[in-house]
């Protein structure tokens, strides 16, 4: 399995090199980053840690690398990791109270909402800084490209595989550490979990402040792969529903799960857009809705969850 | 006081108004049902383009596209229940949001797919009022007046008849209900199409004030939910009161700033109010 | 109308692996006061869920008069007669004593009959009457007890089950609380009470029933029960 993983990565690492054509590469750059940030949404979700304002942590993460970088001109190599880390500070400032005072379910979930709405609102209200509603650009530098990481779809696909395989080996990590036996205890029953010695704010804080440097990571690198910030594609409900979407479409309870979903969701968005054109638009979300609530109902664990039960 | 301040506290009020009855819609199904219908506001948009369809495309009078617009929403609420909800009644809660949440994108897309994104105006305004150099807009003070009367008759319904007695009990003791002769899947049922309805409502109110666009929910349907938690999930009375705190709030935040901080303000607060008091600010 | 009879024939239920009873049988003549006696945990009140409708028994047949219960949902077994008080009476405490009784007269044959069977429940109780607009929550664990008898009476039950009506109420509340029961099938309500307290309830019961670890280990007259040395050893011991 991991030996067939590995092999699958080189494989990709090999794809640009073959002459694939920019729509294929851009296609898979966008897959391998959505799949990065449902991954990270998934290391939470799967021990019923749902939130619903990942987009929170990837608004932070990618506007604080771009203004960095168009405001005092850090480079994105050291704004990347300053907004993720960013990112990871507001999901401590976020989960340590809600945890701490037992926020959980329904109220975790629309704490974690509100916090995703907040960061959107505040991008719209900074607009001298960010360009509000319209979006922004990070400044373009055409003689430092390097510098600036603004290279080509090929260098991208590098990155984005980089940080995929990263994610992934996080996920592993996690899944044979004792933190995931002792939140999957949690899930169970918090009150057993911490009776038996379990820190369960120690527990949750933890396994949220990765999720969300992970989510945050796989944002905000999208964000400096478009060149084109905008609120509501980064934070808010719109973005942060997506990401849980592709989560659970493709399985939050399996390492490849989030992958898969994201592979899917995008696979599904060009299929509706080339066969529908612009004429039909809407019918992206409408597919992804009636496919949401189908998977919820029918396949709660997935693609991958049901291939792997077949088996 | 500064007039502009007293007019800032006014609309408050009024928004207030606008917020409270969604806000009970979605609190009475919570209470029954347990399920956090995170498409509320994407009901209240389909009502809003009912609304605006029969008016301006079907050319109803205003009185009887508003009345066509309850049942229907009630309707949807009902089908939301029956399609979505209710098979998943024994599934974990979180899934059942997530559910409702599916059910917003595809409210979202089926209302570009049919209308388009163009925004569009029901072009109905009432003369605005003036007391002591306090402008207040007409259409706003009708329409709460109009929230006032809902909520009364949800409070009436509530407090008077017998199923309206049935859905307050069984938000505290699902399980003893059999016992009185209640089938809890009918009850569920029933605030489904009675928070269907408050939706129905609710556009009718909104349809007046705001022009109507397929994205018009995600703009106060987060900060829907969030009053329902401050004012505790469930807990009517307490989402009624959230909701005009919310509307101050949010006014006045926008006089001394400007909207989007005003709305930054009111999340802030209510992430405060759940650390402060996690059960929501009147709980017993 | 001739008035049914409840017939248990040897049933067996439990929760999930857990089974609380083994092929228990048991009859309620109309017009009868029965008892269920025996220690805690001995399957009294999952024989009463049974008999409402809350639980489906795993074998064993259960019918009141032509209603064959195991087969009929819980929410309808109140049409057909049957009112149960639940363990620790289950009031609606954020509901007024009125709103309450108005929950116990939710199916349509009683609702027409609301204002008559209100002032029945008054009767029996009048302290009822005096707080009918107070939250239920806010009165004493006797006054609670009476409300969740009273909003079972509601719907003109033709036989009453009662769960451990003593439970955490002080000596002379169960005395008045026995005195109730006592006046209620005196008037010729068929009453099935299931208890610990078994000293008290052998007093007001025509027959009783000993549950002991889900079997029935002895049933009779009352007067014979409470004389008979070992159930007096084993289930009287203390009282």
């Amino acid at each position: 399995m991991n030996l067939a993983l590995a092999a699958f990565v080189l494989l990709l690492a090999a794809v640009p090199l073959l002459g694939t054509p920019d729509y294929f590469l851009h296609l898979g750059v966008t897959s391998m980053l959505m799949a990065v940030s449902g991954t990270g949404w998934a290391m939470m979700g799967r021990f019923g840690l749902v939130s619903l304002g990942h987009g929170a942590f990837i608004g932070t993460a990618a506007y604080v690398m771009a203004m960095l970088w168009n405001e005092v001109g850090v480079t994105p190599w050291l704004g990347l990791p300053i907004g993720v880390a960013a990112a990871m500070l507001l999901a401590f400032l976020l989960g340590y109270p809600c945890f701490r005072l037992r926020v959980v379910g329904h109220y975790f979930a629309l704490v974690t909402l509100a916090a995703g709405e907040i960061v959107r609102l505040l991008i719209v209200a900074l607009r001298e800084h960010t360009g509000g509603s319209l979006g922004m650009t990070p400044r373009l530098a055409p003689d430092a490209p390097f510098l600036a990481m603004q290279f080509s779809k090929t260098g991208f696909w590098w990155m984005a595989l980089l940080v995929w395989v990263f994610a992934l080996l996080v996920w592993w990590w996690l899944d044979r550490s004792m933190a995931s036996r002792a939140l999957a205890a949690i899930n169970e029953d918090q009150d057993a979990a911490a009776s038996i010695g379990i820190h369960v704010t120690r527990e949750k804080l933890r396994v949220t402040i990765i999720s969300a440097g992970i989510a945050a990571l796989g944002g905000a690198l999208g964000a400096q792969y478009r060149l084109y910030l905008n609120p509501e594609s980064l934070a808010g409900i719109g973005i942060s529903l997506q990401i849980v979407f592709g989560a659970i479409a493709g399985g939050m309870y399996s390492m490849l799960g989030p992958s898969v979903g994201a592979v899917f969701t995008i696979g599904l968005e060009e299929l509706l857009r080339v066969g529908f054109g612009t004429v039909f638009i809407g019918a992206a979300p409408f597919a992804y809705g009636i496919l949401l609530v189908l998977f919820i109902l029918f396949l709660p664990r997935g693609i991958v969850g049901f291939l792997l039960r077949k088996r | 006081m500064d007039p502009f301040l007293l007019e800032a506290l006014v609309n408050g009020i009024l928004l207030g108004g606008v917020f409270a009855l969604p806000v009970l819609g979605c609190n009475l199904v919570f209470g029954v049902v347990d399920v956090v219908w995170l498409c509320y506001a994407e009901l209240v948009m389909v009502g809003m383009y009912a609304v605006w369809f029969l008016h301006t495309q079907q050319a109803w009078p205003l009185y009887l596209a508003f009345a066509a617009a309850l049942p229907l929403v009630g309707l949807l609420g009902v089908l939301l229940h029956l399609i979505v909800v209710k098979p998943l009644l024994g599934a974990p809660p979180i899934n059942q949001l997530l559910a409702t949440g599916g059910v917003l994108f595809v409210l979202q897309g089926g209302a570009m797919l049919v209308f388009g994104t163009d925004f569009r105006s029901l072009g109905v305004e009432l003369p605005p009022m003036e007391w002591h150099d306090v402008f207040v807009s007409g259409t706003k003070l009708a329409a709460f007046c109009a929230a006032l009367a809902g909520a009364a008759a949800l409070w009436a319904f509530l407090k008077f008849t017998y199923i309206g007695i049935a859905i307050r009990a069984i938000a505290r003791d699902r399980e003893v209900m059999p016992l009185m002769g209640v089938d809890p899947r009918r009850v569920y049922v029933v605030a489904s199409a009675v928070g269907g309805a408050l939706a129905g409502l609710a556009a009718c109110l909104l349809v007046v004030q705001l022009d109507v666009h397929p994205f018009i929910g995600l703009s106060f349907g987060p900060i829907t939910f969030m009053i329902c938690v401050m004012g505790g999930l469930g807990n009517m009375l307490g989402g009624f009161l959230a909701a005009f705190l919310m509307g101050l709030i949010v006014s006045t935040g926008s006089f001394w700033w400007n909207t989007e901080m005003s709305y930054v303000i009111a999340f802030a607060f209510f992430i405060a109010v759940i650390f402060g008091r996690p059960r929501g600010l009147f709980a017993r | 109308m001739e008035e049914p009879a409840l017939v248990l024939e040897g049933i067996r239920a439990g929760y999930g692996d857990f089974q609380a009873l083994f092929d228990v049988g048991l009859r309620v003549t109309p017009g009868e006061a029965v008892g269920v006696v025996g220690p805690n945990g001995a399957g009294k009140t999952t024989l009463l869920r049974v008999i409402s409708g809350m639980i489906r028994p795993t074998r064993g047949t259960a019918r009141f008069g032509e209603v064959d219960i195991a087969a009929t949902p819980a929410h309808e077994l109140p049409a057909s007669g049957i009112a149960h008080v639940p363990e620790n009476r289950r009031l609606f405490p954020h509901l007024t004593v009125e709103e309450n009784l108005k929950v116990g007269a939710f199916i349509p044959s009683a609702r027409k009959r609301f204002a008559e069977r209100s002032e029945y429940v008054f009767n029996l109780f009048p302290k009822m009457a005096q707080r009918r607009h107070q939250l239920a929550g806010t009165m004493s664990g006797g006054e609670q007890q009476m409300c969740a008898i009273g909003r079972a009476l509601m719907s003109s039950p033709r036989i009453l089950l009662l769960d451990e009506p003593s439970a955490g109420l002080a000596p002379i509340v169960v005395a008045q609380v026995f005195e109730l029961v006592k006046r209620i099938r005196d008037e010729g309500l068929t009453v099935l009470i299931v208890e610990q307290n078994v000293a008290q309830v052998l007093r007001v019961v025509d027959r009783a029933y000993v549950l002991d670890a889900g079997r029935v280990v002895a049933e009779g007259a009352s007067a014979d029960l409470a004389a008979d040395p070992a159930i007096r050893n084993s289930y009287l011991g203390g009282h």
